[in-house]
Order: C-alpha cells, then sequence, then structure tokens
C-alpha cells in the first residue's frame, strides 16, 4: 500500500495525484460576505482538489454565484480565507484569470456583435484560445456564430459564453449553473464535454441546483444552504447519509416495522408497506421484511435529489 | 378595439413606475420656467426698462439664434419666456422622447414586453400606454405652467398660451420617438434618433429666426415643432391658432408609429438583422477596441450631426453683418470694434451652449460604465485577464477622445464655412480655439462620472443632474442673482470666452487638473470596491 500524504488538516489521501500541482485547486475556509444587512455567506468552506469535477449545490440564494463572484476577485470578500490556483483571487486576479475560465449563470452579450465575435474577444482577452477547439465546439453545440448576440436566446448566450470558457487552454473551468437555458441533447454534450475534459487533467467547479447533472458528473460535492456547507464529500461519501425508499407488498399486515431504529415515514395499506430507511438500517429491515413474507419489493436507489430536498426543506422549515 | 385590450392596465402601471420621476421632471421645469417669470418681473418693473431689454434680444443675432425673438418688446410675459420658449421646450422634448421609449422600446430590449405580451395584453396597448403616460406629464407640466405664470401675475391668456405651446411641442418628439422606438432594436438608439430630430428642429428654427425680422420668422422655422410654440408667440398675440400644427404633426407621426409597429415581430426593428462574422477581425481583443466598436456608430452620428451645427454657426457668423436689425445697432457695434467684434460674441456664445452639449456626450458615453457593470457584461470581462483600470480607462477613453474630436468637427466645420463665405483663413485658428476651449470643462464632467461610478453607482443619475445644474446656472444665474459662488460651481462658467476674449490659461489648467483628480479619485474608488451587478 503506498503511502498517503496529507496536507494539513483539510486534505486527505489525493485520489488524484497530479504532477508538479502540489495544491487544492480551491480552498476557501470561514468566507464571509454581507450585502447590507443579508449574510449572503456565513463561514463557508470549500475545498475542490486539482483535477477533479466537483459539484456545488445549493437552492437559489444559497450564495453559490456570490462564492464564484468571490473566487473571481469580482467581490471582496468580508473575511476568511480563499485560495485559488495558489494565490488571492483578490490581489492576484489578473494572473490567476489567464489560467481560468468563467460561465455566469445569466449571460449577458453585447446585442450587435455577432457571437463568433464575442467567443473570439473573450478568449483573446482571457489569453488565447485554440481554434481547432473552437470550431469543435461550434459544431458539438451547434451555434451559428454569424449571428448577432441580440438574437439569440438564452440557451445561445449561454452556448457563446461555454464556448468561449471551454475553447480557452486553463486549468480551471467555474461554471454557474451552465445548462440552465440548454435543452436536454445539448446538456448531453455539455457533460460528453465536461467529462473528456476531467480526463484532460482540468479542474471544474459546477455550480448547479440540477442535481442530476451534479450527480453524473461530479467526483464530489458540496452542499450549501444559507451560505454555509451543510455537506461535502465524495457521492459515496454522501450516500450513507441518505435513505432508501422501499416499496414492498407482503404476505403478512407489516406491524411493528416502525418500532425499528432508522425506519422512518411508515406507510401501510393493507399488505402494502412503503417507507424509508437509514443505510444503517437496512440490513435489520430487510431481514424483518423477509420473515414477513415479500411479494413484490421495489427500493429507490438513494439520489442527490432527496438529500437535497431533505436540507433545503429542514432550512425552510421553522 | 380587441388591439388596445390592456392599455389601461399598463398606463397605470406606468405612471407607477414613474411615480418618482414624472413629479420629479414635472417640478423642475414648472419651477424653473414659473421663477425665471417671477424674477423677470422684479427685473423689469418699467415699461421702458423692458422695452430696451427686449430690443437689445431682438439685435443680437447670436441671441436670436440660442433663444428666439421676443415678439412684443413692450410684453413683460414674452420677456419673461424668451430663454423657456425654445430652449425649455427642446429639454421638455427631450423628456417626452425618454418617456415614450422607456416604456416601448426599453421595455421590448429588456424583455419585459414579451412577459406583457404573453398576457391578455392588445397588440397595440403597449404603444398607446406609451404615449398616453407621456401625455399625461405633458398635460400636467403645461396646466401647471399656465397656472403658475398666471399666479406671479402674467396674463392668463397667455401663460395658456404657454403651457399649451410646451406641452404641444413635447407631444410631437414623444410621437417621433414613437416612430424611432419602431425603426431601430435598442433604446439607445431610438433615444438618439429622437434627439437628433430635436436638434434638427432647434437648429431649423435657428435659421428662420435669424432670418426673419420683427414681423415675422424666415420659412425654416415654420419647418420646426419647436418653432411652432414660439410662432404661438404666447403674450405677444397669443395666437392659438398655430397649436393645430403640433396637434396634427403629432397624429400623423403617432399614426405612422402605429402602422410601423404592426408591419414588424417583437423585438424586432423594421430592418432584419444580418448575419456578421462569425469570426472577430484581429484588433477586437481589448476593452478599448470593445468600447470603441460599442461606441463608433453614436459617435459617428454626434459627428455628423455636428458638422451640420459647425456649417450653421459659421454661416450665421458670417452673415452676421446683413442680419443686423436697426442702424442703431449697426452704429453700436462699429463703436464696439466692428463687424468682427460681434462676429466673435456670436460664435462663443454658441460655442459655449455647443460645450454643453458635447459634455452630455462625454457623459452618456462614459456612462456605459454603469450600463456595461449592470448588465453583467463588465462581469464576462473582468473574469478574462483584464484589469478593472483597463476596463474602466476604455470607456472613458471613448469619452475624452470623443468630445475632443466632437469639439474638433464643430470647429474646424464652422471655421471652414466661415472662411468660405468670407474669403479669408484669418480667423480658422481662433474659431476652432473657442470650441477647444471648452474642453477641460466637458472633461471634469467625464471625471464626476467615473468618481460617482467609482464609488457610488447606485447614484449615476446625479451625473445628469449635475449637467443640466450647470446648464440652468450658466443660462439664469445672472436673472435670479445667484451668488458668484453658486455659479462658480459650473465648470463652464471659468472657461475663457474665446473667440474675442483674451486667452487665460489658469483656468483652464485647473479645470483640466480638476477632471484629473476626479478620475484619479474615482479609479481608486472602482479598483477597491465590489463590482455591481444587479
Amino acid at each position: 500500500m503506498p503511502p498517503s500524504v496529507t496536507f494539513g488538516a483539510l486534505a486527505g489521501p489525493r485520489r488524484l495525484p497530479t504532477v508538479g500541482c502540489m495544491a487544492d485547486a480551491i480552498t476557501v475556509q470561514g468566507l464571509v460576505k454581507s450585502f447590507g444587512r443579508t449574510r449572503a455567506l456565513d463561514g463557508l468552506d470549500l475545498r475542490v482538489e486539482a483535477g477533479e469535477v466537483h459539484g456545488f449545490l445549493g437552492p437559489n440564494g444559497a450564495g453559490k454565484t456570490t462564492t464564484l463572484r468571490i473566487l473571481l476577485g469580482l467581490l471582496k470578500a468580508d473575511a476568511g480565507h480563499v485560495t485559488l490556483l495558489g494565490g488571492d483571487p483578490w490581489r492576484d486576479a489578473v494572473a490567476l484569470h489567464r489560467r481560468l475560465a468563467y460561465v455566469p449563470g445569466d449571460v449577458a452579450l453585447w446585442p450587435t456583435l455577432t457571437g463568433g465575435e464575442v467567443i473570439d474577444l473573450l478568449g483573446r482577452m482571457r489569453g488565447g484560445l485554440d481554434d481547432a477547439r473552437r470550431a469543435d465546439l461550434l459544431e458539438r453545440f451547434d451555434l451559428d456564430p454569424t449571428k448577432k448576440a441580440r438574437t439569440y436566446s438564452k440557451g445561445n448566450r449561454q452556448k457563446v459564453a461555454l464556448i468561449a470558457a471551454l475553447a480557452s487552454d486553463v486549468e480551471l473551468l467555474l461554471l454557474d449553473e451552465p445548462t440552465a437555458g440548454l435543452d436536454p441533447l445539448m446538456e448531453s454534450s455539455f457533460r460528453d464535454y465536461i467529462r473528456a475534459e476531467r480526463g484532460n487533467g482540468r479542474t471544474v467547479l459546477l455550480s448547479s441546483h440540477i442535481l442530476a447533472e451534479a450527480e453524473a458528473l461530479s467526483d464530489r460535492v458540496t452542499i450549501i444552504r444559507a451560505g454555509r456547507v451543510v455537506e461535502s464529500g465524495s457521492l459515496d461519501d454522501l450516500r450513507h447519509l441518505r435513505r432508501t425508499s422501499i416499496a414492498a407488498e407482503l404476505r403478512q399486515p407489516p406491524d411493528g416495522l416502525s418500532s425499528l431504529a432508522g425506519v422512518h415515514d411508515v406507510r401501510v395499506v393493507g399488505h402494502r408497506l412503503t417507507c424509508e430507511v437509514d443505510a444503517h438500517a437496512l440490513d435489520s429491515v430487510l431481514q424483518a421484511l423477509g420473515r414477513l413474507g415479500v411479494v413484490t419489493l421495489t427500493s429507490q436507489p438513494p439520489s442527490l435529489e432527496e438529500l437535497f430536498l431533505r436540507h433545503y426543506v429542514e432550512a425552510t422549515a421553522p | 378595439m380587441s388591439e388596445l385590450t390592456g392599455t389601461t392596465t399598463l398606463v397605470r402601471f406606468g405612471l407607477r413606475r414613474d411615480r418618482v420621476l414624472l413629479p420629479v421632471w414635472a417640478a423642475v421645469f414648472v419651477v424653473t420656467v414659473v421663477s425665471s417669470a417671477s424674477a423677470t418681473v422684479g427685473l423689469y418693473p418699467t415699461l421702458a426698462s423692458r422695452t430696451e431689454a427686449a430690443s437689445a434680444v431682438n439685435d443680437i443675432p447670436a441671441v436670436v439664434a440660442l433663444y428666439g425673438r421676443v415678439w412684443d418688446p413692450t410684453s413683460l410675459g414674452a420677456l419673461s419666456i424668451m430663454k423657456m420658449s425654445a430652449l425649455g421646450a427642446a429639454l421638455l422634448s427631450v423628456f417626452a422622447a425618454i418617456l415614450v421609449v422607456r416604456h416601448t422600446r426599453a421595455e421590448e430590449e429588456n424583455g419585459r414586453l414579451e412577459l406583457l405580451g404573453a398576457t391578455v395584453v392588445g397588440r397595440r396597448a403597449a404603444l398607446s400606454a406609451a404615449l398616453l403616460v407621456t401625455s399625461v406629464g405633458l398635460a400636467a407640466i403645461g396646466v401647471l405652467t399656465a397656472l403658475g405664470q398666471t399666479a406671479v401675475g402674467l396674463p392668463a391668456a397667455g401663460s395658456w398660451a404657454f403651457g399649451l405651446a410646451w406641452a404641444t411641442t413635447g407631444l410631437c418628439f414623444a410621437a417621433v420617438a414613437a416612430v424611432a422606438a419602431q425603426l431601430t432594436t435598442s433604446a439607445r438608439s431610438a433615444t438618439g434618433w429622437a434627439a437628433v430630430a430635436i436638434g434638427v428642429a432647434y437648429v431649423l428654427r435657428a435659421f428662420g429666426d435669424t432670418a426673419g425680422n420683427d414681423s415675422g420668422p424666415g420659412l425654416w422655422s415654420w419647418l420646426s415643432p419647436i418653432g411652432w410654440g414660439q410662432q404661438v408667440r404666447p403674450y405677444a398675440g397669443d395666437r392659438f391658432w398655430v397649436l393645430l400644427l403640433p396637434l396634427l404633426f403629432s397624429t400623423a407621426a403617432v399614426g405612422a408609429a402605429y402602422a410601423l409597429a404592426a408591419r414588424r415581430d417583437l423585438g424586432a426593428g423594421l430592418l432584419p438583422d444580418r448575419p456578421g462574422p462569425a469570426r472577430a477581425a484581429a484588433p477586437l481583443r481589448s476593452p478599448l477596441a470593445l468600447a470603441w466598436r460599442l461606441q463608433r456608430g453614436g459617435l459617428v452620428g454626434w459627428a455628423a450631426g455636428y458638422v451640420v451645427l459647425g456649417l450653421v454657426f459659421g454661416n450665421i457668423a458670417s452673415n452676421l453683418d446683413d442680419m443686423l436689425g436697426s442702424p442703431q445697432a449697426r452704429e453700436f457695434i462699429a463703436k464696439l470694434g466692428g463687424t468682427q467684434v460681434i462676429t466673435d460674441a456670436f460664435l462663443a456664445t454658441e460655442f459655449s451652449f455647443l460645450a454643453v452639449i458635447t459634455a452630455a456626450y462625454g457623459v452618456s458615453a462614459s456612462l456605459r460604465l454603469h450600463t456595461e457593470e449592470q448588465s453583467g457584461r463588465a462581469e464576462l470581462v473582468l473574469a478574462t485577464a483584464v484589469p478593472r483600470i483597463r476596463w474602466l480607462a476604455s470607456h472613458v477613453v471613448v469619452a475624452l477622445a470623443g468630445t475632443t474630436v466632437l469639439s474638433l468637427v464643430a470647429g474646424v466645420t464652422a471655421g471652414v464655412a466661415n472662411a468660405f463665405a468670407t474669403g479669408s483663413t484669418d480667423h480658422l485658428g481662433s474659431v476652432v480655439g473657442g470650441v477647444l476651449v471648452h474642453l477641460p470643462a466637458m472633461w471634469v464632467l467625464t471625471g464626476l462620472v467615473v468618481l460617482i461610478v467609482g464609488h457610488a453607482p447606485r447614484l449615476v443619475l446625479l451625473s445628469w443632474a449635475a449637467l443640466v445644474g450647470f446648464l440652468l446656472v450658466g443660462e439664469l444665474g445672472l436673472l435670479f442673482s445667484f451668488p458668484q459662488w453658486a455659479m462658480d460651481l459650473s465648470p463652464f462658467a471659468h472657461v475663457p470666452k474665446l473667440p474675442g476674449a483674451a486667452m487665460a490659461w489658469p483656468p483652464e489648467l485647473v479645470l483640466a487638473a480638476v477632471a484629473v483628480v476626479l478620475l484619479v479619485i474615482g479609479t481608486i474608488g472602482f479598483r477597491r470596491r465590489d463590482l455591481d451587478t444587479s
């Protein structure tokens, strides 16, 4: 077994050791940002390893965009410590921006410029873009670069920003809800591309409230709510926190199941049972069901959606 | 009538949206005109004094070109509205045009109209509502003006004639703006075209008024809605029938706007968007190149207008000798030092007025910083490897260079036109200098915009308020006997009155220094603050 290398208290064993990149791509500790009386970020922590796709999840208004804007040096943090690609995002903004690309959640373009012109302009101001990749992306995303930006739909404006970002040769992609306006076909093109990018060793921070997207792409996720992290880890790490939905038809009336530890929301109609089961209680529940005699059994795989919904609902509950 | 369904709701919504803007604008207009009337009443208590003042106005072509004629030298009311009838009507027209565009093309551009169009709202409702809201504003200003003028002791008939002349002139340009809003695809260019129309109307009547005599203006004035308002001759005959002209014109223009609106799709202009280049041209790689690309069209339009203005000024200046009304005036001028004196005085007066307009270009060009930031487009640029200071500098450079280019264009065309007319190039240098001398004052305004953008981006409207304030102080300060320090607040007050007066470098250098200080403080603020994206 190879020796595991640790970097301070935060870093665990490196899953994808990257040569020449000793630090995490992003570390955020205790980040605080207020707008007037609203506290948008309230001690947020975030760690994105180099070379991973990191899902950054949260309901609207949770502080995802604010975090990204601080990472870009567009906003100044009130308190906390932020390191991006080894630099300070506020002080070293220009140097860092050569090494990253950003796609905002709501893309506004210059109405009189064509999409192709915007892609070139943004790419050049970032420090150059790869012409072959630009052509490939235009084809993949089926974008007509000769149209004026004023005629583009929201989805097409998003494609312009995405192509400009993906065609640049950068280490880090900061994507704020990048597929919000894309149709399913384009969304799948986007996923293919991000998977390929991960293979190329690029780091991606992907903010989203489309959970399937984060689930399909991310190595690890951080879930935030009201400016704080509520959950962070790999998808496997998080799965054990979640409940499995079980629906079963049994030979005998299923009494007494709700008294088992780790079983929630039990509903019984005749011989039919539905319930939510914590991971650690699955074993004992299945044994109990076996004793009752199982006719049919369906179990829902734990979806990030439920986890997310649980945190969201708890947040809004009194 | 289904095409108008929902108009009432939209009018109510529009009035609610403008519940602050409308009263503030109305108050500025009414208070300005009524208080200047009241000041005039105090300033010219005797018939002799006001006749003398009115004759002085009518005898000086520069003043006639800028403001128009006092049609009854014995009338206190006619004298009191001298500065307000053309200039005030032009500003009121700008207000009307902004209001119409704000409720039509601007709404369409930002997609809100689409939201409304999907509800139970008729095809013509939005345009109708915009025109109604604007009419309500203009009517309120007209009526309050009439009441106010009557209250300070001027004849009621003249006061109503004036109020209505103002309101109907505004209505003409509300209708013009409605047409422009159909033809263009951006609110900015719609407002721009309406402003061009107002400028043309102003220049037409300047031509007509200087070409005319005491009995009536030249034909040109009858081609201008602003001229029509003046030909109502409030307090000097009260020719209410002239009001038919603006009413007919507005009706025709509104009809045209509806006809155009019926021929186009939501969000589109009349001309289809043609495909553009798939690749950006090689120079388009910096914030400055982007700013130039975004602003060059506007600057070219302004420059075209300035060519016309320069030709007009240059031509009028060379014909002043023939225009001098009475033999007494000729004698008076001869004593002062000959025709050149009055040519210089004319150009100096026109150029200092032009300077305020050019400064408005500078303010508008540098305020692009604000619209770019608010729209989120600045975020896109600043997330690339562009330092904040270079992004800020981009539109500021366009503003500073743009004001310089426009001044040069006006100065050179006026100088050349004058040289052609007089057959001598002796004065070319002094004419061009008479325009350029105002540049530092204009740059102070751009500096002020940067200061506000850098430190208090939510207060950008203050930069327009400051410009209008400087204009009013300059035009009305003497009338109101403002204290000297208040007059001195305006950067334009310190500019040497060239050509004619002696060049004075110290105020120029101080103004330039003030501009630099404002730019620097603003830049420092912008580098330290959060980007403001709403």
